[in-house]
């Protein structure tokens, strides 16, 4: 990140055109607008080493170790991993799985953004509701659930078809299922962003030109929703190979990559092996955030009509509404079964065999999981203020500040969200257990992980709410008087408070419900739930799991309520703060409203 | 004393973007202006033509490539916007919209460290004149565009800048406000003595508001004078063409020179012109005509021989295109109610009024 200092004339070609002295001259003015703000330069400069040293090295440590063998560069550990077929169908296992659950999630997610933004649905709040219940939760939350009911013991298996059916649901059917309910919601944010956006206008010309209804969905909406069906699908796919929760307990025989790397590492100690995993897991993965990013990402239609229709439109043939309201019904109803499940085994004496209530599942989670709720808490609180103030200050040096390798550094500060959990993990077993950087066993090790794996959504969300505020408004400060820090302060975030909160929260909500990246580093002295609640798992104490998931939402809902205050505090002057999302030329009105409620 | 209040020095910005493909924009090329305290300059052109990237030099947001910006004698080239004594007026204002309008006056003078009181009683003088009492506490997306216009231009006075930078300011409002905004805009300006820099497109709003005025195209300063210099006498095509409604261009030939006055044959008749300096008989020129230099009379009563191609009636006035010896020529005609209306197709005569018209050297 350093500034390109100006050729010294010994080194330099003596024959200089006036072109040249120009470009040179150029550069050394750009150089000179650096100097003159130190403080930003001394920033980039850190933030970039921070990134190098824990993004960019534990990957490169990966990469290294799958490909060392006896201290030479060499393939043998791959060739030797997949010359057996039981080390193939991880792969073939993890890609079909990935395939299946975008394709059956973003359709779900389509039906379900359709209904709410473009069909006169009753009980659209509720339906929209109900869609962050995955988003706020630990993923494997689904999974529990899962064998509570369709479980060999479970309540629909046992109790009410007396096993004359077995669901088979510890495999690839139970982990689809799953990993649909649990990242459809990707899909419907997407997609109602899309819909959202589009002009209802057009759909009602194309009525107009004589469409029948399915005519005009088929020739004029599926179009212009495709980038969001790519971006949906994209972007489950990479959540679903990453996932580890549901597979650590739901998979059974059927075998993927992000938990085979795991098991390689603490069941048989094979780090390179481990880390081999690892690197096939991360090549489709990095494709498809790649696609998404730069091919997918640019193509999106953004449906401007110049004059912002203030009504608008929603379908209301009756059955439209009915169908959608229907599709709706049923896929709410899952997920709140699925919940509901949870919470009431949370109360339950023993599952499968003694359904008295009780609340001995508390007393248990309060007096032995103490430890883990006090962590959780304590290393969440400390990495969400930090993750969601870095964010931003990265969102606002990659859209406002020029200097060299800025595409870099937002490229790297966005990769943790493509890489696997799992490959971040034994990335930072390989480079951060040993010198010259020993953390493992440490509270910071932690927090690290969780600042830079939970950054990445801040960023992107204060990206898209600065793009959308007239960069005049910044210069109008600095032009009064006031230095880059300042206006930062007083002017940007103020602004993109929005983006700022959904940061904080969304960074807040996968502290509390991380478990793939972080079960590598967890140690006796830091203890955390999602750690807790797959242990209750596999000692198949599942009313304690489930207890342990209630408190897990009750500490998010908190957390969301305490930022929220803390964000848009009540006792400020309603009126200014009203007045920031309220939109007149020069005013940042349309900041995305959805980015507040998003996570 | 002798310091010009802003100075550029040959003045370039060069952009690189080193996107796809690598592009060499040159926004600016050679731009030098001097200008005096108390006065006003319009930086006039098309889109595009460099304008604003200008101004923003002047205010430090962009860093010229060559040459150097200088206030009050001091070369500011290299000082950052927040530690030069320059204020803006944005095009879309960029009110602080989380402020109230106290709080967006108040802004630079709290970035200068000034004890509340002052604060209080600079905003509330700077609210005054610009006619906003009463509205301190609101906020800005509770104003209308032109209370909007007012509070921004309060904003860039009350730190009482050493050059005032106007971009574009009154392009969001209606035509109405617009007129009636560019004077208050000029009286503020006149009776504070504050030097000010003014980028427009709009030719109008430059005229009626500078004491200098320069046309600006692609990165370049074509001419700078008054505005009676640059719309009577525009020293190339292409600010005869951009000044004006519609101008027409005839050619002629200069034929011999009588006092102040030059000979121009022109289709197949020899007419008086006022004299330029540059022209000389033999040379090739061109006729700037504009359309209020043209009268339209009946055939026979003189002129050269036309026909109404196109006749638009506007009220005050009716506006003709005519076709005169394979040229299309407009004319204003004002007060049509008292004279003979034409309609398309008639056959008229074209009499262009000498004495206002100018010529181009070819």
């Amino acid at each position: 990140m350093g500034f390109r200092p100006r050729r010294s004339p010994a080194s330099g070609v003596e024959q200089v055109t006036t072109e040249q002295t120009g470009a040179e001259r150029l550069r050394s003015r750009r150089a000179l607008m650096i100097v003159r703000e130190p403080a930003v330069a001394i920033t980039i400069m850190v933030i970039a080493s921070a990134l190098a040293v824990f993004v960019v090295y534990p990957l490169y440590m990966v990469l290294r170790t799958s490909l060392t063998t006896d201290g030479g560069l060499s393939l043998a550990i791959f060739r030797s991993l997949l010359s057996r077929s039981y080390n193939r169908r991880p792969l073939a296992n993890s890609l079909k799985l990935g395939l299946v659950v975008s394709a059956m999630g973003t359709a779900a997610g389509f039906i379900f953004a359709y209904s709410t933004t473009r069909v006169d649905v009753p009980l659209r709040g509720f339906f929209r509701l109900v869609a962050t219940f995955p988003m706020i939760s630990p993923p494997l939350i689904m999974s529990l659930a899962t064998i509570l009911l369709f479980g060999n013991n479970g309540l629909i298996t046992r109790q009410i078809l007396r096993g004359a059916v077995d669901f088979g649901i510890y495999g690839f059917r139970g982990l689809a299922l799953v990993e649909t309910l649990a990242y459809f919601p990707t899909a419907y944010l997407v997609l109602s962003g899309v819909l959202q956006a589009m002009d209802p206008s057009i759909e009602d010309a194309a009525l107009d030109l004589g469409a029948s209804w399915w005519q005009m969905f088929r020739t004029v909406t599926l179009p212009l929703a495709i980038p969001g069906f790519a971006s949906a699908l994209l972007l489950i796919f990479i959540e679903s190979l990453a996932d580890f929760g549901n597979p650590i307990i739901l998979a059974g025989n059927y075998t993927v990559l992000a938990t085979q790397a795991y098991l390689r590492i603490t069941g048989l100690y094979d780090l390179s092996g481990g880390a081999a995993l690892a690197v096939i897991l991360l090549i489709p993965s990095l494709i498809a955030f790649f696609l998404q990013k730069y091919w997918v990402g640019r193509r999106s239609y953004i449906t401007v009509t110049g004059k912002p229709s203030a009504a608008r439109t929603r379908r209301d043939e009756p059955w439209l509404r009915w169908c959608a309201f229907t599709l709706c019904l049923i896929l709410t109803g899952m997920i709140l079964l699925l919940y509901g499940t949870v919470f009431i085994g949370s109360f339950v004496t023993l599952w499968g065999a003694n359904y008295e209530l009780t609340l001995a599942n508390y007393n248990h989670v309060f007096r032995v999981g103490w430890n883990h709720i006090r962590d959780t808490i304590f290393l969440s609180t400390v990495s969400t203020p930090i993750t969601g103030i870095l964010g931003m200050v990265i969102a606002f040096l990659v859209v406002r500040k020029q200097f060299p390798g800025r595409r870099a550094l937002e490229v790297a500060s966005m990769l943790t969200f493509a890489i696997p959990g799992t490959v971040v993990g034994i990335g930072y077993i390989l480079a951060f257990n040993q010198p010259p950087l020993v953390l493992t066993g440490t509270a910071a090790i932690i927090i690290i992980l969780f600042i830079f794996r939970n950054m990445p959504t801040g960023i992107q969300s204060g990206i898209a709410a600065l793009q959308q505020i007239d960069p005049s408004i910044e210069e109008a400060s600095y032009d009064l008087g006031a230095d880059s820090a300042t206006t930062f302060r007083k002017i940007t975030l103020p602004l993109i408070a929005p983006a700022f909160f959904s940061g904080l929260v969304y960074s807040f909500v996968k502290c509390v419900t991380a478990i793939s990246a972080i079960v590598f580093v967890v140690s006796a002295r830091w203890k955390l739930i999602t750690v807790a609640v797959m242990g209750s798992v596999e000692n198949s104490d599942l009313a304690q799991a489930a207890a342990f998931c209630v408190v897990i939402i009750a500490i998010i809902l908190a957390a969301i309520g305490i930022i929220n205050l803390l964000v848009y505090p009540p006792w400020r002057a309603r009126s200014t703060a009203r007045a920031a999302t309220v939109g007149t030329s020069g005013t940042p009105g349309a900041i995305p409203p959805g980015v507040a409620g998003g996570q | 004393m002798n310091h010009y209040s802003v100075e550029l020095q040959s003045v370039s910005k060069v952009f690189e973007h080193a996107g796809a493909r690598w592009e060499r924009v040159v926004a600016v090329d050679g731009v030098s202006i001097q200008l005096r305290k108390g006065e006003l300059l319009t930086l006039l052109g098309p889109s595009g033509c460099g304008k604003t990237t200008t101004l923003r030099m002047i205010g430090g947001f962009e860093i010229p490539t060559r040459g150097e910006v200088l206030l009050e004698g001091k070369v500011i080239t290299n000082l950052p916007p927040n530690r030069r004594d320059t204020a803006i007026v944005f095009q879309s204002y960029a009110l602080f919209p989380h402020m109230t309008v106290f709080e967006n006056v108040a802004y630079g003078l709290r970035m200068r460290k000034m004890s509340a009181n002052e604060i209080a009683e600079r905003v509330g003088r700077a609210l005054t004149l610009v006619g906003l009492d009463g509205m301190e506490r609101r906020p800005p997306g509770a104003l209308s565009g032109g209370q909007q216009q007012r509070v921004a231009l309060a904003r860039a006075l009350v730190v009482e800048p050493k050059v005032l930078l106007l971009d574009e300011p009154l392009s969001n409002l209606d035509a109405k406000l617009r007129a009636q905004m560019r004077i208050e805009i000029r009286k503020i300006q006149q009776s504070l003595g504050i030097t000010s820099v003014y980028v427009t497109h709009d030719q109008e709003e430059a005229m009626s508001l500078s004491d200098w005025v320069a046309v600006m195209n692609s990165g370049r300063i074509e001419q700078i004078g008054t505005p009676t210099q640059v719309y009577a006498r525009p020293a190339t095509r292409f600010v005869a063409d951009f000044m004006g409604r519609k101008t027409s261009f005839l050619p002629g030939a200069a034929v011999g020179t009588d006092g102040d006055e030059v000979m121009v044959s022109i289709f197949d008749d020899v007419l008086p012109f006022r004299a330029v300096p540059d022209i000389l008989p033999g040379q090739s020129v061109e006729l700037v005509v504009r359309p209020e230099n043209v009268d339209v009379v009946a055939p026979g009563h003189g002129g050269f021989p036309g026909r109404v191609v196109h006749a638009a009636y506007l009220g005050s006035q009716i506006t003709y295109e005519i076709a005169v010896c394979g040229f299309t020529v407009t004319a204003e005609v004002p007060n049509p109610e008292e004279r003979e209306i034409f309609t398309r197709g008639s056959h008229v005569g074209v009499v262009l009024r000498t004495r206002s018209i100018h010529l181009l050297p070819q």
